[in-house]
Order: structure tokens, then C-alpha cells, then sequence
């Protein structure tokens, strides 16, 4: 049953990087329901997370704990990016905002080089180099861990924004914005915690994944447009959809990786996006936005 | 009073005729050569900036078809000993065919699709550029490519370059002038304005911005071709997603939505990799940093610098 095996182990590495999509997906939607902008930044603070939990590991601090500084540090570069350079806007036009998070992103990534260097950067991971055999097949701890935190953030998310106040009052910023203001939710503010929610959850996202892939300066981009394409796969906006999509996204890449051909996969998986976005514009679990005139 | 929207058929002859100085001013072939990248730069970023200001898309893939239009052209001159000046055509049809081809369904819908659907086509295309070795020769790039030469060597390869690439760039900024100041260019300006109203009076939006988007992603394909010749190769670094990216952050530098805004973007495009050689892993920082400040402070990009700092010095100085 050599086939079965190879589909089971195919199919937990597809499921570790579609967890790490996730995350990236929720920040990007966090960012895109408070503003209607895409956060080009979003791909550079997962890297960011990822090279600062290794230079930290590499400081001999224990990797939970090295994780557990630098994710909330890139949370606050995202409120301090959002502070710099987006809340001085005059007209923050979606499209505005767009375009400076492309040069946030480009000064991130500039950064990222000059103080933590050009180096490929790794660290050993939660468990060490643990291995762990599973219905016959050797899946490695981190992807375990991978797994476990981004369910454990995503449910956590899903609580913040159904339960909290907080999380209601951001929900009900993106719903109406100047409704919002009159029963005294500040937009400023809320676009503010938006930036940071989705700077801490992309840090997450590489500090976790950083052990089984290796990560350096340059990848951001590359990480940030699998997480937008997971985003639009689900449905922008939508929490249960980032988690479908970039489930979806990561099967789909690692079954064409090593079923087909793993030169062409990421070709696969953005073909995949192009057919999903033609024939399931709102993704697969976003609802159509109705607009009354 | 002129807008400063306002941007005349003259303006832009005498522009174009002041271009032709270059090569007799550049004191060596290296400067010609920034001449002719200056001249490609503004074909790619003046389409791209239609795109974006009158249109209100963006494109992701610009980077995508350019590449695709140096391919097209490179390929065939390589392999099938077709004309580089034929393969020109050859680079904006195909560019336009597959804008086509992913811009119908993309732009049937409102909103951000088209920046999502490009931006999977470009990785596509990356992929494929890559991948495709005995076509493209792969990460080491297609070489021995032809040049843009005269027959009988009436020119050199250089002053038939600059040349081939002057009568482009002319030819691409009066079409995108006339374009934006035609009907076709106010009903886009409706759209802008409100879609929906402009839809009730007769206007067929999806229809208009599927053509401004596959005659700007031909014009990056010519660019393209005009690239692969005058370099004689090309290698997929040159049409990453990552340029794409860079393309929209150089227009926006420049000045989105403003017809002479591509050339400062061009200008900065051409001469910050010559001048920022030295301080080469700064660069990507003093990049992002001076778009922030060009994007909160000069939202009107660069190209309204002048402008502004004339109001400032009209307030100053009241009675001069």
C-alpha cells in the first residue's frame, strides 16, 4: 500500500502549509474588511516573524519562548506601520492605502536585510527535531504544532470577533464605518488594532512555519500572495473561509508537487485561484456583497 | 486657467523631438543605453498608469506581459528566424491575446478581481518562464537574441535600438493621450466618478475597462519585445511579481492618474539602480521610505512637486 502512504504523508504536509496560509489569509482579511485595501505588507510580516524567531533561537533562547517574543513584536511593527504611515493619509482611499503598503512592505523587507541579514534563517522547532509516527507514516512535531496553533488561533479569532466588544465593534467598523463613529467605535483606532491583529497573526504564521521550511528576507512576497490567494479561495472576510482556503491551497500544491510535477505546482495552485475567483467570485464560502444604491 | 489633467498634442511632439537629441548628446554607449531603458520604462508605466488613473485597475501582471512580449519575440527570432521588427508586433498581440483571454471573465465583476486575477497569471506565467527550458532556456534565460538592426548596417545596432524604441514610445503615448481625451476617455471618467449612473446612461463598463486593459497590456508586451532585442536577452527575474508590484509603486510615485506622471516614474525607475549601486542594500528601504513620503505628502506624486512647491512660494511671496 505503498500508493496510500505516499497520499496520507502528501496530504499532512498539504495540511501544515494550509494551516500557515490560514494565517496569513486572516491577516490580510483583518486588514482588508477594516480598510477595503490589500495589505502588500501582510507577506513581509510573516517574514518578518520567521527571521526574528530564529535570530532570537539562535540567541540559545528556547523556541516557545523566542516565538512567544518576536510574534508580538511584528504585531507591533504592523500598529506602528499603521501609525506612520497610513494614519497621516488625508484621504484614506482604499486605493491609497493600497499603494503605501507597498512601499511599508518594501521598507520592511529593506529593514529585515539590514539588521537580520541575508542568510536563510531556521531553528530546530517546538519539539526539537522530533518526529512523530502516524497511521503508519513519519509526520515531524512542528507540523503537529503547526496544525495545533493555527486551529487554536483561528477558534480564538472566531470567539474575539463573535464575543468580545472589541471584536463587535471592529466588525461593525467594517460593516458601516460612519454608523460605527456615531455610537462612538473611533475609526482611527480600529483601523489601528487591524493592522496590528494582522501583522500578529502573519508573525505567526512564519515564527511556526520557519522550522520545516527555512525562511530569508526575500520570501515574504511569495508567502503573502499564497496567503491573499487562500483569502480569496475562502472568501475575503470570512474566518471558517481563510481556513478552508488555505487548507485547500496547501493540499492542492503538495498533491501536484508530488503527484504530478513540483516544478509546476505553485502554476497549479494559481491556476486553481484563477478558476475559483471565474466561477466562485466571492470564494468558497464568502457571501456576495449587496450594494444598495 | 489650464487643469492640470490638461496635456497637449504639442506638448508631447516637442517633448518627443527633444528625446531625439539623446543620442547625439550621450557622450558613450552606456548612456544611450539608460536612454533606451528610459524609453521602455516609460511605454511600461504609462500604460500601467492609464490602467490605474482612468480606468481604476490595477494590473498586477504588467511586469507579466512585458515578459510575455519579450518571450513571444525572443523566441521567435531565436528559433524561428522571424524578424525582430515582425516579432515587435508579434510581442503586443500576444501580451493583448492573454490579457484578453483572463480580463473577460476578471472583469465582468466589480471591485478587486483584476488585481487578483493577474496577480495569479503573473505567478503562472513565472512559473512557466522558468520551467519551460528548451523554450525559454530557464533560469539562465534565453540568450543570443538578435538585435534590432538595419539591413546593410545603414545604422548601428545601438542608433537603430534607440530609434525603434523613440518611434514606439511616440507612437504609445499619443495613442494613451488620445484615448484619455476622447469619448472612450470620459465615459472611463464617468465610471470613476459612479459606475452605476454611468451604466444608466448607456455606458457598458466591464466592455470599456477590458479595453483599456488588453491595449495597455499590449503596450507592455512591446515594451517587452523592445527589451529582449535591445538587451539581446531576457531571464525571469525581469517579470516577477515582485516587478509587477514595483510597476504600480513607481507609478504611484510618479503620480497616478496624471499623463506626464510616467515620465518622473521612468526617470526614478532608470537612474535609482545607477545611483543607489553604492548604498545597493539600502535601497530597498530608501525605496519604501521615500514612496511613504511621496504617497502623505505629495499625493499627486511627483509629478505635482512643481506645482506644489509654486503654490507654496505664490503664498509666501503675495506680490511677486
Amino acid at each position: 500500500m505503498a500508493d496510500r502512504t505516499v497520499l496520507l504523508q502528501l496530504l499532512f504536509s498539504g495540511f501544515g502549509t494550509g494551516g500557515v496560509y490560514a494565517l496569513v489569509a486572516v491577516g490580510f482579511s483583518v486588514v482588508y474588511k477594516s480598510t477595503g485595501a490589500v495589505n502588500f505588507a501582510q507577506g513581509e510580516w510573516t517574514m518578518l516573524g520567521g527571521m526574528t524567531t530564529a535570530t532570537l533561537a539562535a540567541l540559545h533562547l528556547p523556541p516557545a519562548l523566542a516565538c512567544m517574543i518576536a510574534v508580538p513584536l511584528v504585531g507591533l511593527v504592523g500598529l506602528m506601520s499603521e501609525r506612520l504611515a497610513v494614519a497621516p493619509l488625508r484621504i484614506p482611499t482604499p486605493m491609497a492605502i493600497t499603494l503605501l503598503t507597498i512601499g511599508i512592505g518594501l521598507a520592511t523587507r529593506g529593514a529585515a536585510m539590514l539588521t537580520l541579514g541575508k542568510q536563510p534563517m531556521g531553528y530546530d522547532g517546538f519539539s526539537g527535531n522530533a518526529v512523530v509516527q502516524i497511521a503508519g507514516i513519519r509526520v515531524p512535531a512542528q507540523t503537529l504544532w503547526v496544525l495545533a496553533i493555527a486551529a487554536g488561533f483561528l477558534l480564538l479569532a472566531q470567539l474575539f470577533f463573535s464575543r468580545s466588544v472589541p471584536g463587535k465593534a471592529l466588525r461593525a467598523l467594517a460593516a458601516d464605518r460612519d454608523a460605527a463613529a456615531l455610537v462612538g467605535i473611533e475609526p482611527g483606532r480600529g483601523v489601528m488594532w487591524c493592522f496590528a491583529l494582522g501583522a500578529f497573526a502573519g508573525g505567526l504564521a512564519g515564527a511556526i512555519v520557519t522550522p520545516l521550511t527555512f525562511i530569508s528576507y526575500d520570501q515574504g512576497a511569495a508567502l503573502g500572495f499564497k496567503g491573499f490567494s487562500a483569502a480569496i479561495l475562502g472568501g475575503l472576510g470570512s474566518l471558517p473561509g481563510a481556513a478552508l482556503g488555505g487548507i485547500v491551497l496547501g493540499v492542492a500544491e503538495a498533491l501536484a508537487a508530488g503527484t504530478l510535477s513540483s516544478q509546476f505546482k505553485d502554476a497549479i495552485a494559481f491556476a486553481i485561484l484563477l478558476l475559483v475567483l471565474f466561477l466562485r467570485p466571492n470564494g468558497l464560502l464568502g457571501r456576495a456583497d449587496t450594494s444598495r444604491l | 486657467m489650464s487643469s492640470p489633467h490638461s496635456a497637449g498634442r504639442t506638448g508631447l511632439l516637442l517633448a518627443w523631438i527633444a528625446l531625439l537629441a539623446l543620442p547625439f548628446l550621450a557622450p558613450n554607449e552606456h548612456v544611450l543605453f539608460l536612454g533606451i531603458q528610459f524609453l521602455i520604462n516609460l511605454i511600461l508605466l504609462a500604460s500601467l498608469n492609464t490602467l490605474m488613473g482612468w480606468a481604476g485597475q490595477i494590473s498586477l501582471c504588467h511586469a507579466g506581459f512585458f515578459g510575455l512580449g519579450a518571450y513571444a519575440s525572443g523566441i521567435a527570432s531565436t528559433k524561428a528566424g522571424v524578424s525582430p521588427w515582425l516579432g515587435l508586433a508579434l510581442a503586443a498581440m500576444v501580451a493583448g491575446l492573454i490579457a484578453a483571454a483572463v480580463g473577460r471573465p476578471a472583469l465582468r465583476l466589480k471591485g478587486h478581481t483584476l488585481a487578483m486575477a493577474t496577480l495569479g497569471l503573473n505567478s503562472i506565467l513565472s512559473v512557466l518562464f522558468t520551467q519551460l527550458v528548451p523554450l525559454t532556456g530557464g533560469p539562465n534565460g534565453l540568450l543570443g537574441v538578435p538585435p534590432l538592426s538595419l539591413p546593410d548596417d545603414v545604422l548601428t545596432t545601438a542608433w537603430s535600438t534607440f530609434l525603434a524604441a523613440w518611434i514606439a514610445t511616440g507612437i504609445v503615448l499619443l495613442a494613451l493621450l488620445n484615448l484619455i481625451q476622447s469619448r472612450l476617455g470620459r465615459a472611463l471618467g464617468a465610471i470613476a466618478f459612479n459606475e452605476t449612473a454611468a451604466a444608466a446612461a448607456g455606458i457598458d463598463a466591464s466592455q470599456l475597462k477590458l479595453q483599456v486593459f488588453v491595449l495597455t497590456a499590449g503596450m507592455a508586451g512591446l515594451a517587452g519585445g523592445l527589451y529582449v532585442h535591445a538587451n539581446q536577452y531576457v531571464s525571469p527575474e525581469t517579470s516577477g511579481t515582485s516587478v509587477s508590484v514595483l510597476l504600480v509603486a513607481m507609478v504611484a510615485i510618479g503620480g497616478w492618474g496624471r499623463y506626464w506622471g510616467a515620465v518622473p516614474a521612468a526617470l526614478v525607475m532608470t537612474l535609482s539602480p545607477e545611483f543607489l549601486q553604492e548604498a545597493q542594500d539600502a535601497e530597498l528601504l530608501l525605496f519604501g521610505v521615500l514612496m511613504i513620503s511621496v504617497l502623505l505628502f505629495f499625493p499627486g506624486g511627483l509629478v505635482a512637486v512643481p506645482g506644489a512647491i509654486s503654490r507654496v512660494c505664490a503664498r509666501l511671496l503675495p506680490n511677486a
